[in-house]
């Protein structure tokens, strides 16, 4: 059962991501980019298979947990957060000097343009 | 040392000279000439002196191991082939650079032209020397570099570039032939060193991949050496500087592809695939060449076919096959180095002194440089092979040779008449060249006012002109020696017998020759109609035109595969990247069930999987928080709060599943990231606007569901069966290796230390490359909130300040603890950090950071370097003690009071962790709080995005 929610949490972690980041604005890609390295890293933890009260620890309990994909996770953590703090002064420096925050980078009129194309018919 | 070894140092002087040569000529212009002068002499010389003291003991070879694991080494061979070549390249090369030092005028760079030009020599003489074949592919490639290069000497000239373009295109992609070629013959052979190859000829003939090995090779020869369909490079070439014209291509580079035909002789040739479509090319490129080079106006372009018409002509000696024609191969090919040098250089002087190089403007110049015109005329008859000169002589033998083969390819008549008939074109361009260029009248006035060239021009055409008669006179004394020892080098045998004499009595060559001199001449005399009509019919023919329309058609395919996937929008290069790895996916999915399968592996269940239910509602509240997350997305700071919930469900879990250290790290970095989204927010729309339509909304709903349904599918695939853990070796060195109890820092900072310091150095440049970004920017924001309220006007209350300062204490106590039981309790360098920086903003926040900065001073520049320097050092200093990079060692300490310890050099390593990690995560979040301080006002900002006012308006279109 376990095994099943956390695969199905995995699942939606990626997912969620995904869909965000499919947005066209820049702050629901950096969520959407979040909520996929929580997923990535999770799918990379599990990879060792779930264990309880069995840190990999010599001499603390029995058993012990997967080691190596604990010590990745661990760098893929720090590294997903210098990643975001990358991607969204990248999302800043792009909004200072288009004057939008759109994706794909374009000038406000342009951008004007492609909200225009999008807009939904007024109810 | 045994001299052989010396082979390298002949192969490198001319790659040392090239630096030294550019550097020279910054002091004086012709320093540069001197330096390769003396390199290419002192080369010449250590060369000498190694075939001296070697004698007769050829072939030799000598070997250093470089990457075994691909059959790389770097090794020289020493065989009469290699040696004749090497003579080529240093003598001639010696000749051209004292002929370019006069031939350059000032206002042309001496140090790069010289510094270009030994980078060629030295990759001409590694292609000629090298013993391993990949070794000899890498010089080969450098060649075309060079040749692109000195192409493109003149780079302000738009046909210089186009020429250098289009020669690397060609000779550029005829060398990644010849690396498949190579590497599918050494997968014959089982070795890449050619002493092995070409001792295995019979089992290469017979192998069954002995023709696509024949024809990558080819592919490769005929490209360098500019064979017809491949010959279209080469006159475009001659936009090139003509001392480079003369060295490049015509004596040394084109020979290339056929040093390298008769490299592999012994061990491809003979077949009748050899034969077939190495003397079609050589045939119809020495016709082809021979009869455009009549036609050309300009002296080098006519010296440029010339050169493809005799390249055809050595080449259709190899596609014979014989070993006799292998003789008269490599005697042509020493005898048209020498002329076409020379005749090249006789056109650089012309057009140096006339400045022109077009035959209908120039003529009489024999009245104002006589000696020019007489080594032109020379060298002309030995082209035209006119008895006593040496063309003739090897050309006699191309004759015979014509002749004895006949009789296998084709009617016994057809192969003499049609090189009879190549040889009478080239008697027909070397007297125009002549007739044109020194007799007759000028027409009209010539730019310059000619006269006799500089002493020191002429003086390498002198030496090479007389060779030219010396060859042509005494042939078995000059040259014989020579042949004997390069024949033997190319045929790995004793030579067959040949005979160098210049009277072989009447026969059917002499006859041939006769013709070819006869016919030639009257071509000569009626040229008028000749020219008329191929300017009518055949003129406009130019095999350029196919390239262009390739190029375009490449160029064109390229852009459009380009807009197929890259539209410019984020988006589809997401959804395509997407749609394929599900698709991949998928078709893994559906084949695996010929493997003990993943759907065999689903249905089994395998690993006993039970749980409790307090970690099912954790696991589900997670599930709700991420898809409130998604549904609320557009209030950002909503969506931002119930994100950071997901991101603290995550933490738990590792605490939950036994990984208390990315519990830990998740906590700390969640609040970092927290702040920095925070920050971020402030200067961002305050709610994302509703850009996509519904139908696309839910397509990409569709998208992100299948993904995530693919992972979670994929995710209980994997661990709901049973494994077996490679992390066995860690666990049971953890202690005894690497001195720590707590396995995941030991793999971190001992195990995989040099991974970790990898990733400490991404995380460096990412601070670094945020700072740089966020220098000098300035962020319109609002000093509203969405809902039109103002921001506090207390940015730093009593309450947080108080609070913070009873903290910091605490906090860094609580770092420090956390780094030092790192070894071998949950924590380290990574966690410390991540507290004692979170620690540190926190009175950033508080106080304000000019406050901060001014109580505490930190350099936090200084921390990160210090902090990667640390971690360097500490790796080197392994290397010290003579084991690899970042080896640990530790100790046990036994301290009163404390106890017995243990230290471990690792802890060094994780300090430096620690700072960098502490050092980047203020340098990202400080530079970005102190945007807030430049932060302006910006009307039109308010009025779009944060004001609720303005929604009747643009603002109509937020959400």
């Amino acid at each position: 059962m376990t095994n099943l929610a956390i695969s199905l949490l995995i699942g939606v972690l990626t997912g969620a991501g995904v869909y965000l980041v499919l947005r066209a604005q820049t702050f629901p890609v950096v969520l959407g980019l979040t909520l996929m390295s929580y997923g990535v890293n999770l799918f990379l933890f599990t990879m060792g298979r779930l264990h309880t009260a069995a840190p990999a620890v010599v001499g603390a309990t029995g058993q012990s947990a997967d080691a190596l994909p604990q010590a990745l996770v661990l760098t893929a953590i720090v590294i997903a957060f210098a990643m975001t703090a990358f991607v969204i002064v990248l999302a800043l420096k792009a909004r200072a000097a288009l004057g939008n925050d759109h994706v794909d980078g374009t000038h406000i009129a342009q951008a004007n343009r492609v909200i225009d194309r999008h807009e939904e018919p007024r109810a | 040392m045994k001299a052989i070894e010396l082979l390298a140092v002949v192969v490198l002087l001319p790659f040392l000279a090239a630096p030294l040569a550019a550097w020279s000529a910054r002091y004086n212009r012709f320093a540069a000439a001197w330096v390769a002068g003396g390199a290419t002499l002192l080369a010449l010389a250590l060369f000498v002196w190694i075939c001296f003291v070697q004698g007769g003991a050829m072939p030799v070879a000598t070997h250093h191991a470089w990457i075994e694991s691909i059959g790389l080494s770097f090794g020289f061979r020493l065989d009469g082939l290699s040696l004749l070549f090497t003579g080529l390249i240093l003598v001639i090369g010696l000749l051209i650079v004292i002929y370019a030092r006069y031939y350059l005028s000032p206002g042309d760079s001496m140090g790069r032209f010289f510094a270009y030009m030994m980078m060629f020599m030295g990759s001409m003489l590694g292609v000629v020397l090298s013993e391993n074949m990949i070794n000899l592919v890498i010089f080969w490639e450098l060649t075309s570099l060079a040749s692109f290069l000195l192409i493109s000497y003149w780079q302000h000239r738009k046909e210089a570039r186009y020429g250098a373009r289009l020669a690397l295109a060609i000779t550029g992609s005829g060398g990644l032939a010849l690396l498949g070629g190579v590497l599918i013959l050494g997968h014959i052979v089982g070795s890449y060193e050619l002493t092995d190859v070409l001792a295995s000829g019979e089992l290469i003939k017979n192998h069954e991949l002995y023709a696509p090995a024949l024809i990558l090779i080819l592919l490769g020869v005929f490209t360098k050496s500019a064979q017809f369909p491949f010959h279209f490079w080469l006159p475009n070439a001659m936009a090139a500087p003509t001392p480079v014209s003369a060295y490049l291509h015509s004596a040394t580079m084109v020979k290339a592809g056929i040093f390298l035909l008769a490299r592999f002789f012994p061990a491809l040739a003979g077949t009748e695939m050899w034969v077939i479509i190495v003397s079609t090319a050589g045939l119809i490129t020495f016709m082809l060449g021979a009869y455009t080079a009549l036609f050309r106006h300009d002296l080098k372009g006519l010296l440029a076919y010339s050169t493809i018409s005799h390249l055809g002509l050595i080449t259709l000696l190899f596609g014979f096959g014989t070993p006799l024609a292998a003789v008269a191969g490599i005697f042509h090919i020493i005898n048209h180095a020498t002329f076409k040098a020379s005749l090249f250089m006789v056109a650089g002087i012309v057009d140096h002194e006339t400045g022109t190089r077009d035959m209908r403007r120039l003529g009489g110049l024999i009245k104002y440089m006589p000696h020019t015109a007489a080594l032109g005329m020379i060298a002309a008859m030995a082209m035209a092979g006119v008895p006593l000169f040496n063309g003739f002589l090897s050309k006699e033998m191309f004759f015979t040779e014509s002749v004895r083969v006949a009789g296998d390819l084709g009617p016994v008549w057809l192969l003499p008449i049609l090189v009879s008939l190549g040889g009478l074109l080239s008697v027909a361009y070397s007297l125009r060249f002549v007739h044109d260029t020194f007799f007759g009248k000028p027409d009209g006035d010539l730019p310059k006012k000619p006269h006799e060239p500089p002493g020191m021009m002429k003086r390498p055409v002198d030496l090479l002109v007389v060779l030219c008669l010396a060859v042509g006179i005494l042939p078995a004394l000059v040259v014989g020696p020579l042949l004997h020892v390069a024949v033997t080098g190319v045929l790995q045998d004793t030579p067959p017998d040949y005979s160098l004499a210049l009277w072989h009595g009447f026969n059917l060559p002499l006859l041939m020759s006769a013709v070819a001199l006869v016919g030639g001449l009257l071509i000569y005399l009626f040229r008028a109609p000749i020219f008329r009509w191929h300017a009518h019919s055949l003129a406009h023919l130019d095999a350029r035109v196919v390239y262009n329309r390739l190029m375009e058609l490449l160029m064109r395919g390229g852009a459009g595969v380009t807009a197929m996937v890259d539209n410019g929008r984020l988006g589809r290069i997401v959804i395509m990247t997407l749609v394929f790895s599900l698709l991949a996916g998928l078709v893994g999915y559906f084949h695996a069930a010929g493997l003990p399968g993943v759907q065999a592996a689903m249905n089994r269940g395998g690993v006993e999987d039970s749980g409790d239910w307090v970690t099912w509602l954790g696991i589900l509240l997670i599930i709700v928080a991420t898809v409130v997350t998604v549904v609320g997305h557009r209030q950002r700071l909503f969506a931002l709060i119930t994100m950071s919930v997901v991101g603290l469900g995550v933490a738990m879990i590792f605490a939950r599943f036994s990984a208390p250290d990315l519990a830990m790290t998740q906590l700390s970095v969640e609040v970092v990231t927290m702040i920095l989204l925070l920050l971020a927010l402030f200067y961002l729309p305050q709610q994302s606007r509703k850009l996509s339509s519904p139908g696309r909304r839910w397509r990409d709903a569709g998208i992100a569901t299948l993904v995530g349904g693919g992972i979670a599918t994929l995710t209980y695939a994997i661990i709901s069966r049973p494994f077996e853990s490679i992390s066995g070796y860690f666990m049971d060195h953890a202690v005894p290796g690497g001195g720590g109890h707590n396995v995941v820092n030991v793999i971190l900072v001992d195990f995989r230390g040099y991974d970790t310091f990898g990733e400490i150095t991404v995380l460096a440049l990412a601070a670094l490359g945020i700072f740089a970004m966020l220098h000098d920017l300035s962020l319109p924001s609002s000093r509203r909130d969405p809902f039109g309220r103002a921001w506090s006007d207390d940015p730093h209350p009593l309450m947080l300040r108080t609070f913070a300062q009873i903290i910091l204490p605490l906090t860094l106590m609580f770092g420090i603890y956390v780094f030092l039981r790192g070894h071998n309790e949950p924590g380290g360098g990574f966690i410390a950090g991540l507290i004692v920086a979170s620690a540190l903003v926190a009175q950033y926040m508080a106080h304000g950071i000019e406050t901060t900065e001014n109580k505490l001073h930190l350099p936090i520049h200084g921390i990160l370097g210090a902090g990667l320097l640390i971690a360097l050092i500490t790796g080197l200093v392994s290397m010290v003690f003579g084991v690899p990079f970042l080896t640990s060692a530790f100790t046990h300490l036994d301290l009163p009071v404390i106890g017995d310890i243990e230290i471990a050099s690792a802890i060094a390593f994780d300090l430096g962790v620690f700072l960098v990690v502490v050092g980047s995560t203020m340098l990202i979040l400080l530079n970005l709080g102190r945007l807030t301080d430049h932060a302006v006002e910006h009307p039109d900002y308010a009025s779009i995005e944060a004001s609720p006012a303005s929604t009747q308006g643009r603002g109509g279109r937020d959400a």
